[in-house]
């Protein structure tokens, strides 16, 4: 088991080193001039200044100078100075992690704690109405556009009936509570400050449902999809030819075996919330890494870019260990 | 502990004796498919007294299973029993509610079915799944059932049960689990077991010791047992009466040796004769009787007897449905020939005689020719992934060094357990796979290490017939295409037109309707693809076939049909044959000489009857007792030589003999000299430092 992880750690060391070098290589072959982006027209067509700025940010060094300069910087925890907002990418990301990290962990929580039962019931239940609810919702949520329902949703909830508070992660007047974590609804707990603590949380609610809907969406699915499967194998005639109540064959029995797929999802879905919340983000004026990435994009800001590519990388390759240990821990076959 | 140990070996004296613990009449079982009803079991009436053996026999199809599962009402939508009565002593299984369904199941009837792969849940420890058992009917505390599982084990022949416990069901090999499962049955002392093709999945000699096993138990725990087995040898094994089943009917019953003597349903009478036997002497023709045609199709069942369009006895009565009626005391049959007092021709005797009868030259007359293949050291590994970054590199020893010689026009059987090495050295003749080391040569060139080019005239002339007819046909191809195919790519014919005569030629040659040919493999039965594959091999006019495992996936009859088509192709077109198998019966059969394979090693080789006969190697003996014969006498006459114990792993072989640590006589020097492969006696070679000395 411990020779297992140990050897899945390794491999995952392996893989962030190449993904250094990937992500060095696509930020330095991607077509369009930063230095031109950053510029504007005006300086951009002065040779000179123009010369100078690539010395001042070493974009006139040779490819693979520029590659172990940034392995070492990478190795002080210096993902380099942002172009555009001229400060530490690290301390950038620092600043807009926690509010995409709350985000997204409220949203993976709603559609596991939603998806799973829904998904177990419709199995069980299947072609009765919670099996037709459970298909409809996740149809809903894996087709429909992010862009669209987070519309439906501010106009319903927002505009219309007036229930839920707009965009931001506050109300604009609130002052946020003292940041330890950066994550709100901790941060607020901690300091017993409650009316803030119910001010975050209400902001919350549409934008995480906003994002959860399509993780929700295949949860439910692969749940139930799994489920079924589970339910056909051999073992379980077996526990019914043994007299075993129908309850605990479903709970001991084919629960944990249908699980074992839905780890997988799991992980990678929230890997997936956790980077890809751009849209959300943006239309729920959300200060999160989401947006950030979205900026730097625009503005073509390379160490930006470089720096949120390779924290991305470095969240997938953990939740992926993260995978294969749990993996290990709930299917005997997978060790030996 | 002690009370455990007395409850363990308790007999549950029966109420009454003699009486049924289980009743069954006219059950009937339909699925409610889209196609319309399949009548499954359609009107089945038995019963089993206490602490009775009672076998089901019939083919695939048949309703054995549906009929099985029906007495739990453990069948799932669209299934569906629509009329009858089951009766468990003397309570009306079909009316219970659902709770009372439950306290039944796995207490008073409990059930071991086919597969002990997919039977244990892989991700619960053993201990979990045999203490539930006992937890859900209330009968034992925690500790309790925990002791009592262990000893259970320790009973099934499970060694360290108390580690074993522990263990997770991918531990553990087939036969083990098999065990396993036998100790969960048992674990409530239920007063019936129903065991569906429990042996079925297992090697022959792991079968040999589940049937002892399921024998002992039903004398010591004294629960009656349902045996349902698709093979009248294992019936015989273990059971004083059988009921044999034919399109969801009861078409015959009887005590188990006046049936087998005697049978007196066509079916029944069919059967028996499709089954070669080791314990007769070998037929002057070596064809089997067989009927023709397959079962009937499951939504177009016969109005009238259901096995009229098979039988060869059909009167003009045949039309209407006969009954199950009795014929002498214990004795009922569903036939209106026997009904009628006509005798059927007893088994054996009759032969149809088609069989074409130009002598096949014997081995001895070619013997000092060159072999048409000569095997010398022959080794495959397989390198096996490793345990994770930092594990030991790893090789499975598939083929182990073998030596093996195939004269022109003969026949040479390979018999071995699963995962002897048998079909990777059906491959690496082929060379589908690539030989580590030795040497093979094919009609005097050695290909062992020859380039695809030097190969591909040589692909020509050896063909290969393989086990599974589903899998190796392309399903979205016709059989006109499939068959044409091969003779195209090597440029048999000079026109489309020639390519469509041989096509239909080799349709009739393995005795399909040539029209069949614009057909997909999917309208074909598992019996009538098998002939097809023999037709794609054919289609190169090769002079050499390896079929490996080519009927191991028929029923009875279709495999008689297919061993008769392959004696007739070879006389007729002067084949050499590799036969490779695992019933034993089949390959004495077919064969001139067989090779017993032990852990990728020859462990003997010699001609059929002498291998028989007498065999000098102690595993050959082993092997041939644990075939189970089809006839109840024979079977109790017999002495059973119990090998012990399971073949141990490819990947880290015994040292010396391979066989030493299942080996009676192993004396010191097996552990450290590999015996080598030497002929003893004309024509018979063995490896083994005391041979016939077993
Ligand atoms: N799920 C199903 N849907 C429709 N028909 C079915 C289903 N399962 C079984 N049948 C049909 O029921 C009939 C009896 O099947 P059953 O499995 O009892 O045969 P069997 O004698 O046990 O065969 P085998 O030797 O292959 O185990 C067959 O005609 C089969 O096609
Ligand atoms: S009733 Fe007729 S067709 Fe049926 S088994 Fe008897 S003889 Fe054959
Ligand atoms: S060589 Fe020794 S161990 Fe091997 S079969 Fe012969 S007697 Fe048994
Ligand atoms: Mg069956």
């Amino acid at each position: 088991m411990s020779r297992y992880i140990l050897s899945r750690l390794v491999l995952a060391v392996v893989m962030a080193l190449l993904a250094t070098l990937v992500i060095f290589l696509l930020a330095n072959t991607v077509p369009g001039d930063p230095v031109l982006a950053q510029l504007g027209d005006l300086a951009a067509s002065n040779k000179e200044f123009v010369a100078e700025w690539r010395a001042k940010w070493g974009l006139d060094l040779p490819l693979w100078q520029r590659y172990v300069i940034f392995l070492q910087q990478l190795l002080h925890g210096d993902l380099g100075i942002s172009i555009s907002s001229q400060r530490p990418v690290l301390q950038d990301i620092r600043d807009f992690a926690p509010a995409t990290l709350e985000l997204a962990s409220i949203a993976f929580l709603l559609s596991l704690v939603v998806g799973i039962p829904l998904g177990i019931m419709a199995a069980m239940r299947r072609d009765s109405w919670i099996d037709h609810l459970a298909r409809l919702i996740s149809l809903i949520g894996v087709s429909s556009p992010t862009f669209w329902l987070a519309f439906i949703m501010l106009a319903l909830f927002y505009g219309g009936l007036q229930i839920a508070p707009g965009p931001g992660r506050i109300d604009a007047i609130a002052l946020p509570p003292t940041s330890v974590t950066g994550l709100y609804l901790i941060d607020s707990a901690l300091g017993g400050d409650w009316d803030t603590f119910r001010d975050a949380a209400a902001h919350l609610v549409l934008p995480s449902i906003v994002l959860a809907a399509a993780t929700l969406g295949l949860i439910t699915r692969t749940t139930r999809a799994s489920m079924l499967e589970s339910m056909q194998q051999d073992y379980v005639r077996v526990a019914r030819a043994k007299g075993i109540r129908e309850r605990r064959i479903v709970i001991g029995h084919i629960l944990p075996n249908a699980l074992i797929p839905v780890v997988t999802l799991g992980g990678l879905a929230y890997a997936n919330l956790l980077t890809g919340a751009v849209l959300t983000e943006t239309i729920f004026s959300w200060p999160g890494l989401g947006r950030y990435t979205f900026r730097s994009a625009v503005t073509l800001d390379f160490p930006a870019i470089m720096g949120i590519t390779l924290i991305v990388a470095v969240v997938y390759l953990f939740i992926n260990l993260l995978i294969d240990i749990s993996y290990a821990l709930l299917d005997p076959r997978v060790v030996r | 502990m002690a009370d455990t140990r007395s409850r363990l070996s308790s007999v549950r004296t029966p109420a009454t004796t003699g009486t049924a613990v289980l009743d069954v009449r006219d059950l009937r079982t339909q699925f409610f498919t889209d196609a319309g009803i399949v009548r499954a079991v359609d009107g089945v009436t038995f019963s089993v007294a206490a602490g009775e053996t009672l076998g089901i026999v019939g083919e695939s199809g048949s309703g054995k299973s549906v009929t099985a599962l029906s007495l739990m009402r453990l069948l799932d939508e669209p299934a569906r029993i629509v009329g009858g009565e089951v009766r468990f002593q003397g309570r009306d299984v079909l009316a219970m509610n659902p709770d009372e369904l439950r306290a039944l199941r796995g207490d008073g009837v409990a059930m071991v079915f086919q597969d002990p792969m997919t039977s244990l849940n892989p991700v619960l420890r053993i201990a979990r799944q045999l203490v539930e058992t006992m937890r859900a009917h209330g009968r034992f505390s925690d500790e309790q059932a925990t002791a009592r599982a262990i000893s259970l084990l320790g009973r099934m022949g499970i060694t360290a049960p108390e580690r074993a416990i522990n263990s997770y069901p991918h531990q553990f090999s087939g036969g083990m689990r098999q065990r396993v499962m036998l100790a969960m049955g048992f674990s409530n002392e239920p007063a019936l077991l129903i065991a569906d093709e429990p042996t079925t999945a297992l090697d022959v000699t792991i079968q040999a010791q589940i049937l002892d096993l399921i024998v002992e138990l039903n004398r010591d725990f004294g629960a009656a047992i349902i045996l349902i087995s698709h093979a009248l040898g294992v019936i015989a094994n273990v059971c004083r009466r059988v009921i044999v089943m034919y399109a969801g009917e009861v078409v015959e019953e009887g005590p188990t040796e006046q049936v087998l003597a005697d049978p007196r349903h066509p079916y029944t009478w069919a059967l028996i004769n499709a089954v070669p036997r080791i314990d007769r002497h070998l037929p002057g023709t070596r064809r089997l009787t067989t009927i023709e045609g397959a079962p009937p199709d499951p939504l177009g069942i016969p109005s009238g007897c259901r096995f009229a369009p098979r039988c060869p006895f059909r009167i003009a009565k045949c039309d209407e449905h006969p009954a199950l009626l009795d014929l002498a005391p214990g004795r009922k049959a569903r036939c209106w020939v026997t009904q009628s007092g006509e005798p059927l021709p007893p088994p054996m005797a009759a032969q149809t005689a088609t069989a074409v009868s130009t002598a096949v030259p014997k081995p001895s007359e070619t013997a000092i020719a060159e072999p048409l293949l000569k095997v010398r050291g022959l080794v495959k590994h397989f390198p096996l992934p490793r345990d994770g970054l930092f594990g030991p590199k790893k090789v499975v020893r598939a083929v182990g060094g073998v030596d093996l010689d195939v004269i022109e026009g003969e026949t040479v059987g390979v018999v071995g357990e699963s995962g002897c090495g048998k079909s990777t050295f059906a491959r690496l003749v082929v060379r589908i796979h690539e030989p580590t080391a030795g040497s093979i040569r094919f009609a005097g060139q050695e290909i062992a290490d020859a380039s695809a080019a030097v190969i591909r005239p040589l692909r020509r002339r050896m063909q290969m017939v393989f086990q599974d007819p589903y899998a190796s046909l392309n399903p979205r191809m016709t059989v006109g295409d499939i068959l044409s195919e091969p003779i195209r790519f090597h440029g048999l014919t000079e026109s489309a037109r020639e390519t469509a005569e041989r096509v239909e030629e080799l349709l009739a040659a393995v005795g399909l309707n040539p029209k069949m040919a614009i057909r997909y493999p999917h309208e074909f039965s598992g019996g009538q693809r098998q002939r097809i594959s023999i037709a794609r091999a054919l289609a190169l006019k090769p002079e050499f076939i390896i079929a490996d495992e080519p009927i191991s996936s028929l029923d009875v009859n279709i495999q008689a049909q297919i061993i008769n088509l392959l004696i007739d192709l070879q006389e007729r077109f002067r084949l050499t044959y590799l036969f490779i198998a695992h019933d034993l019966a089949v390959v004495r059969h077919i064969s001139d000489r067989i090779a017993v394979f032990y852990l990728g090693k020859v462990m003997e080789i010699a001609p059929a009857e002498d291998l028989f006969k007498a065999s000098l190697h102690p595993y050959t003996r082993y092997l041939i007792s644990a075939v189970p014969i089809p006839d109840a006498d024979a079977e109790r006459s017999r002495a059973r030589l119990p090998l012990a114990g399971e073949p141990p792993s490819a990947i880290d072989p015994p040292s010396g003999c391979c066989f030493r640590t299942r080996c009676p006589i192993a004396k010191p020097i097996c552990a450290e000299v590999t015996p080598p492969l030497a002929m003893l006696r004309s024509d018979h070679l063995a490896a083994c430092h005391f041979p016939g000395q077993f």
